[in-house]
């Protein structure tokens, strides 16, 4: 074959790659596909890995101080699911051919990027309801929409990762609904962290679609279905009369109703802080990965030994035979 | 130290008697014992299933899309293999 040959033969690999994806039929891992599908999908569910993981940090902060056994119980299950969705979603990552161990690797030597929004601080109890209800809100808009996205294995892993997340947001809305008919002093923790976590929830969906160079090639390879913006607006709209409902405010003065559009209108995105703390500079990135770092660190006697069980009884059972 | 990682197991869960055991998705495990209990874990936090099978990912032997046509093209042509192949009178019943 000459290099002619195979230019043609890429060419026609990747048309009819293209027409597979046109026709919403889904790619499954043996299938042929474009290089920069694989590196964008293996970054992509990667980091959503990552930001599972990760995301057990600030909850899982408030576990030995949840206010009632009741609470406790739920934040338990809450956190342990999200461990859970980490790994369908390493899974799926897995059948690209990345490796579990380089995807930790990245992760922990800050090469990997997870969703900013885990590395703010969870100050008062009040967090823990609001992020289930904000952020796994925020999280959950995104997600139904990757439900459908054409990689088999990634759709698959939202899917099973969907069925579980209601249940973070409606418990989540009921321990801020909680707080909000409590004494004057709850009110105002759930209002502090409806302050706190609104903007960073809403950033949770990225760059406006203006400034999102990689959307459109994700868009055309069906990865994406939906802008960012679209998505981060469907969550406004669901969010603000929530909000309402539970009588706090929107720490947006430009937010309102808008007639014409039939959608709210925001005010300005905080941006400057957004891309602060995607490269580092949030309040809480380094104990994050130093939090993961040492849970990985204190966990290697324990694989390292079982490991040794294993060839132990392989060695015992090889004797016998 | 140096680090230790563990081999890959596809995990199997069956939802309920009278069902096939489906593949959905994988864990990494010393052994067979520690697999099962990762994937109980992992993958049935909410009584999905009643019955797990594990299988390390290196013995699973699969057939390759590329081969796809030539390997599956022997059925193509034996539609007289459906029930619909063959033209039955519309007046004879419980056919
Ligand atoms: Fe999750
Ligand atoms: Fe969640």
């Amino acid at each position: 074959m000459t290099p002619q040959d195979q230019v043609v033969d890429i060419d026609a690999l990747e048309k009819e790659f293209q027409e597979r994806i046109d026709a919403e039929k889904k790619i499954e891992p043996k299938d042929w596909m474009p290089e920069a599908y694989r590196r964008t999908l293996i970054r992509q569910i990667s980091q959503h890995a990552h930001s599972e993981v990760v995301g057990q940090l600030p909850e899982g902060n408030w576990i030995t101080r949840a206010p009632s056994l009741r609470r406790k119980a739920i934040l338990l299950a809450k956190v342990q699911d999200e461990a859970g969705h980490g790994l369908y979603l390493y899974s799926a990552a897995e059948t690209l051919g990345s490796s579990r161990e380089q995807m930790i690797d990245d992760l922990h030597a800050g090469k990997a990027k997870y969703s900013s929004i885990f590395n703010y601080p969870t100050l008062s109890w009040a967090d823990v309801p609001a992020i289930g209800w904000l952020v796994d809100g925020a999280a959950i808009v995104n997600q139904v929409a990757l439900c459908r996205t054409s990689y088999g294995p990634y759709s698959r892993a939202m899917i099973r990762v969907c069925k579980e997340e209601s249940f973070h947001a409606r418990q989540g809305f009921e321990g801020m609904l909680a707080l909000a008919r409590g004494n004057e002093a709850q009110k105002k923790m759930c209002q502090d962290a409806i302050n706190r976590y609104w903007w960073p929830a809403l950033m949770m969906f990225g760059p406006s679609d203006a400034e999102s160079p990689n959307s459109a090639q994700s868009m055309k390879w069906k990865i994406k279905r939906f802008s960012n913006d679209e998505l981060r607006q469907k969550f406004v709209d669901q969010t603000v009369p929530q909000i309402e409902y539970l009588g706090m405010e929107v720490p947006d003065p430009d937010c309102k109703w808008n007639e014409e559009r039939g959608h709210y209108d925001i005010g300005e995105m905080p941006w400057e802080e957004f891309f602060a703390v995607i490269k580092g500079h949030g309040p809480c990135n380094h104990e994050r990965l130093q939090a993961r770092q040492k849970a990985h660190d204190e966990g290697n006697w324990v694989r390292e030994a079982a490991l040794a069980y294993q060839k132990k009884q392989a060695d015992k059972k090889q004797s016998v035979a | 130290m140096v680090d230790q990682y563990l081999p890959l197991w596809e995990v199997f869960v069956r939802s309920k008697r009278g069902m096939d055991h489906k593949h959905c998705g994988s864990v990494h495990a010393a052994d067979a014992e520690q697999a099962l209990q990762y994937a109980r874990d992992v993958y049935t936090r909410r009584s999905e299933g009643n019955s797990i099978w594990v299988v390390e990912a290196t013995h699973i032997v699969a057939s390759q899309p590329d081969d796809q046509e030539a390997f599956f093209e022997p059925a193509d042509d034996k539609v007289y293999r459906h029930a619909t192949f063959y033209d039955v009178p519309a007046d004879v019943k419980h056919m």
